[in-house]
């Protein structure tokens, strides 16, 4: 749905529909609904899909599928994919400079906020083969063993990514948590959801297996509970700063002790917004003992 | 091939003498209060509660019952000794403090030893040779990184969190105090830490010797209590971290209860360890990794191997063995050096094992059970294995923590691996094969914690110990086991 | 299977199928041994059971007629002093002093045991070496200890030393036959563990660690590993072999863990000198000391035992 001013040129313009992403494909949520995104003058700017429950089951689904086989891809192989996501974002720069002004964001915010997302994506695709050194450990035990420590993927992660950063906050959460090796479900930003629809499109064309990252639009307060107590879920990555929200999350995350890492009050434009930490987050150490001998 | 009148005879013939280790040394006082400030302190509630010796059912003494008064004047003292000395304590000091705890405990150790298993019912060689020596190192390790801390997380400035309350389970009493607290103080927190209703002394003990190491006032309090004053610890406003090692069971409600608080905390949680036998193992090895997994410490072990798969081309080989080998446990007085098996912690948990004894049977399962005498008094619980059981038995899929074992055959890899990970629990797991490729793809693809290959139950300060899905959140021992008692910050 | 097919088909097993062995979990079990607390009345019957196990033994270039007939005295008084002591269950000598034996231990229930096949090396063909075992047989050897061919063991020619024991079992006749392994030379325990079951089913009365010459000699390690391969072939066939450590084994302490580790790996049918022996020239001395210890609560001195 394209501005009046445009509707008087020559050429109509194509609207885009806005869709999930789970598996690797398109689909209109299952439950047929749909809420309006509004610029802030008050025009429609999208019908976007308003994911339900049954949506949320199904991206699980998937993330689980997908879980060992992206876990078990090799660390250069990640860093590779992450790597091309960013290259093909790159590539359409100015499509997402575009729908984030479309979403009301200034042409400077918007241009900075892509750039970031970026180099963000490059700077987790370093960390991919990096990261396990860094936290790893040899154990120095006592006993005539060999023992070490390494980080493994916690395996299905639903992420609530910020509200108020619609590309690069999703990027932000998202690229930490599979560079990892988990796989995820995400809830895009309610008021600027139309960048994660965009964002999975170029993930489509990334080499990206499908199910390792699915992304759904919707109402925070309507799905957040499932992303929180869904029972194959391993990892809540929750970034809202509302009280409420957060108890309830946790109350919810503690039927099968699922990690809660709660993100808020975090400028994803800073620099000090990415670390290899995030990536830390959603690992479990598991450590490996053997004997020493003949 | 194999007859069964090829049949091994263990009893008769030359027997141990009864060699109990001395307790003239022993000092149990009558009554313990809390330790609450750096003084024993008498409990607001003015009330007490028995704590008893379960290999004879007599009371060793009684001990003081913390109420919400009295956490709160522990968690208030921690607050002061935390803003206080503590804190503000150049690290290196509070290092030396903490030698100081390691080496008063080895001194200490056989009192620690003779304690533990009086009061818990834990074999004394255990207590002697695992526990108390363990508990020591746990120390003695934690305490050389009090001034190192800022090399544990590159690119990351460290923080104290403050006041850590710490709730421990009755199955290594002083073991867990230490994996509690050592870390915590190295860190720079303070602690109100909890001991198990039915294990307390030793921890009145660790009192003893904090106060002799010259702690500074409320660095480290000690409430005893039940689960009432565990879930005023979790409750307290005043408590910056909660570590909880205990079942799964209660470990939810802590994680609900902390639900918009903003507490961390740190879950050490139930298990139903995988121990998976290949064909080409080491076999007899294996045999000794299986009774040490499941038998260890009455079972009482989080991370137990209870749930077995052997290959089946030699399943009837280490079923054997296996037989063979728990007639030669000895069970009975754990104050007997020679003892194996000692008490079951307490009366309630050994009706929990009977009743897990009586599903297994009406499952259908085959039950066999050593031929050892029992003491007449006590609660006492023959090493058990379960035969003829399937994923979807009951012993199979819970958490027994007793010496129970779930024996099933499994023909490929994949299969194996696909039924020890069918399952909530994720804290450990046991591999034996003498193939070196497949212990790595085997132990990559457990998913727990804690993977021991061609060995089991072992644990050292070193070394990260913690869970998977409902096992737990968080680490203990090892550099990984500092995360839990800093604030990490740009 | 029959006790008597065993016998007659004596087969070289795959012994690609023998069970591999961890060292550090047999050094973990060894340690379970080991913290096992003797006291009191078990410690009493430990001790004069490790006495009536022991083959006291000379196995010296320099030995004699005299020094032979010395040890057989020994064998038989251990220490008069004290009332009802057992006797040892064999002397242990070269072939050529097996008839001295004989003679001093005459009337005796006393076994002789003879080292034969070129004892300690073992280096010699095998028409001599079963020429050895009969001389030794003929001059009245009760038991012989034979050396397997370590060198063609290590080759990998597990044939050629099956069949070599299996001709020397033919020659003992009547005489039990026990194999050294020499386990100091076999350098694994997943090797002695082969051995150990290539000798069993080759026809072994006993498996012996050592011959005293190597070091290491007997360790409680490489003897927990074979009586694990005898309890398999047990398992197996339903016939018992016997045990005998040599070489190191000096202290009564130590002898009782190895006691310990007898009971808790074969069970009690093996605790008599019929399954299970040390090999040892000064064990008997410090079992003695502690007897006499037991006895009087007196800490002893060497100074008051007969050496031989």
């Amino acid at each position: 749905m394209a501005a009046k001013a445009e509707r008087s040129k020559e050429r109509v313009a194509v609207a885009k529909t806005y869709k999930i992403y789970i598996d690797g494909k398109f689909p209109r949520t299952e439950s047929g609904r749909y809420f309006t995104l509004e610029d802030p003058k008050g025009n429609v700017i999208a019908n976007v899909c308003r994911g339900s429950r049954k949506d949320f089951r199904n991206a699980t689904v998937a993330a689980r599928k997908a879980q060992p086989g992206w876990a078990g891809a090799s660390a250069y192989l990640r860093g590779q994919i992450l790597y091309r996501i960013a290259e093909m974002l790159e590539g359409r720069r100015e499509q997402f400079i575009a729908e984030l002004k479309l979403q009301g964001v200034t042409q400077r915010a918007a241009q900075k906020e892509v750039n970031a997302s970026i180099d963000r994506l490059i700077y987790f695709a370093g960390w991919a083969d990096k990261y396990q050194q860094v936290f790893s450990a040899v154990n120095p035990v006592a006993s005539s063993h060999f023992n070490f420590s390494v980080l493994e993927p916690t395996g299905v992660v639903s992420i609530i990514a910020p509200d108020d950063s619609g590309l690069l906050g999703l990027i932000s959460n998202v690229a930490p948590t599979i560079v990892g090796g988990n796989t995820c479900v995400v809830l895009a930003s309610e008021s600027m959801p139309l960048s994660a629809v965009s964002f999975a499109e170029v993930l489509h064309a990334s080499d990206v297996p499908a199910g390792v990252v699915n992304i759904l639009t919707g109402l925070r307060s309507e799905l957040t509970e499932h992303f929180a107590s869904h029972m194959d879920v391993n990892a809540i990555v929750f970034c809202d700063g509302a009280r409420k929200t957060a108890r309830t999350v946790q109350e919810l995350a503690s039927d099968n002790i699922k990690h809660v890492v709660a993100r808020t009050d975090i400028d994803w434009n800073r620099d000090s917004a990415q670390h290899p930490y995030l990536i830390r987050d959603t690992q479990e150490v598991k450590t490996t003992w053997h004997p020493i001998g003949s | 091939m194999a007859t069964p009148e090829n049949k091994l005879a263990f009893d008769g013939g030359w027997e141990y003498s009864p060699a109990p280790e001395s307790t003239d040394h022993i000092k149990v006082e009558k009554k313990y209060e809390l330790f609450i400030g750096g003084d024993f302190v008498k409990p607001e509630s003015g009330k007490y509660f028995n704590t008893i010796n379960p290999a004879t059912e007599e009371r060793l003494s009684r001990v003081a019952l913390a109420n919400d008064a009295d956490v709160d004047k522990a968690v208030k003292a921690a607050r002061k000794a935390y803003r206080g000395p503590w804190s503000r304590m150049k690290p290196a000091d509070r290092g030396k403090y903490i030698y100081r705890i390691a080496r008063i405990i080895q001194e200490r150790a056989r009192e620690f030893a003779a304690i533990e298993s009086l009061d818990g019912g834990k074999p004394i060689r255990e207590a002697r040779d695992v526990d108390v020596p363990l508990a020591s190192a746990h120390f003695f390790y934690y305490a050389g990184w009090a001034d190192k801390l800022e090399y544990a997380f590159p690119g990351r400035k460290v923080r104290p969190m403050g006041v850590a309350g710490q709730i421990i389970p009755w199955n290594f009493p002083l073991l867990m105090a230490a994996w509690k607290v050592a870390p915590a103080l190295a860190c720079g927190n303070t602690v109100v830490l909890k001991p198990a209703e039915t294990t307390p002394l030793t921890a009145m003990k660790l009192a003893e010797v904090i106060a002799d190491a010259g702690l500074p006032e409320g660095v480290v309090n000690i409430v005893t209590g039940a689960g009432d004053t565990g879930s005023s610890i979790v409750s307290h406003p005043g408590v910056d971290k909660i570590a909880f090692t205990g079942s799964t069971e209660v470990g939810r409600i802590i994680q609900r209860a902390l639900a918009g608080s903003k507490k961390k905390y740190t879950l050490e949680l139930g298990g139903k360890a995988a121990n998976i036998i290949f064909a080409d193992a080491a076999i007899d090895e294996a045999v000794e990794g299986i009774v040490n997994g499941i038998f260890f410490n009455q079972g009482h072990v989080c991370c137990a191997g209870s749930r077995l798969f052997v290959q089946e081309s030699v399943a009837e080989q280490v079923i054997r063995k296996l037989k063979d080998r728990m007639e030669t446990l000895i069970v009975g007085d754990p104050l007997d050096k020679n003892t194996d098996i000692g008490a079951i912690n307490s009366k309630a948990q050994l009706e929990t094992i009977q009743s897990y004894l009586d599903i297994g049977k009406q499952e259908g399962a085959d039950i066999y059970q050593s031929a050892c005498a029992l003491p007449d008094k006590g609660y006492w619980c023959r090493p058990t294995l379960f035969t003829g059981v399937s994923q979807s038995n009951r012993v199979v899929q819970e958490e027994i923590f007793g010496p129970v074992l779930a024996i099933q055959t499994f023909r490929t890899f994949d299969e194996a691996i696909s039924k020890a990970n069918n399952t909530p629990y994720g804290l450990s797991g046991g591999v034996w094969t003498d193939k070196g490729a497949k212990i790595f793809r085997m132990t990559q693809s457990v998913r727990a914690g804690v993977v021991w290959a061609n060995t089991f139950n072992k644990f050292d300060p070193t070394s990260p110990f913690g869970g998977y899905k409902e096992s737990g959140i968080g680490r203990e021992g090892g550099l990984h086991g500092l995360d839990a008692y800093l604030r990490l910050e740009a | 299977m029959s006790l008597a097919a065993v016998d007659t088909q004596r087969k070289l097993p795959d012994l690609d199928r023998v069970p591999r062995v961890d060292e550090v979990g047999v050094n973990e079990r060894v340690a379970r041994f080991q913290s096992r607390s003797i006291k009191k009345a078990s410690k009493v019957e430990a001790l004069r059971m490790v006495l009536s196990m022991i083959d006291l033994t000379t196995l010296e270039g320099q030995d004699t007629p005299g020094k032979v007939r010395q040890l057989c005295q020994k064998a038989m008084h251990l220490h008069d002093s004290v009332q009802g002591l057992p006797h040892v269950a064999a002397v242990c000598v070269y072939p050529t002093m097996v008839s001295v034996a004989r003679k001093a231990l005459e009337g005796r229930d006393i076994h002789i045991a003879s080292v034969a096949t070129a004892f300690p090396s073992g280096q010699a063909p095998l028409n001599v070496k079963l020429e050895d075992t009969r001389m030794a047989v003929d001059q009245g050897a009760d038991e012989i200890d034979m050396v397997i061919s370590r060198g063609a063991f290590l080759a990998g020619d597990y044939a050629f030393v099956f069949d070599e024991i299996a001709a020397i079992k033919e020659a003992c006749g009547d005489a039990h036959l026990k194999v050294i392994l020499e386990t100091g030379e076999l350098g694994t325990l997943d090797r002695v563990r082969r051995a150990s079951v290539l000798a069993l089913h080759a026809g072994a009365d006993f498996i012996k660690t050592s011959t005293g010459k190597i070091q290491p000699a007997a360790t409680m390690q490489v003897t927990l590993v074979m009586l694990q391969a005898i309890r398999d072939y047990f398992y197996d066939t339903g016939r018992m072999a016997g045990m005998k450590p040599a070489g190191g084994i000096s202290s009564a302490k130590l002898a009782i863990h190895y006691l310990v580790m007898l009971r808790e790996t074969l069970g009690n049918a093996w605790m008599t000198p019929e399954w299970f022996r040390f090999g040892a020239s000064s064990l008997a001395n410090d079992v003695l000391m502690q007897i006499v210890k037991q006895e009087t609560g007196v800490y002893q001195s060497a100074d008051y035992f007969s050496k031989d």
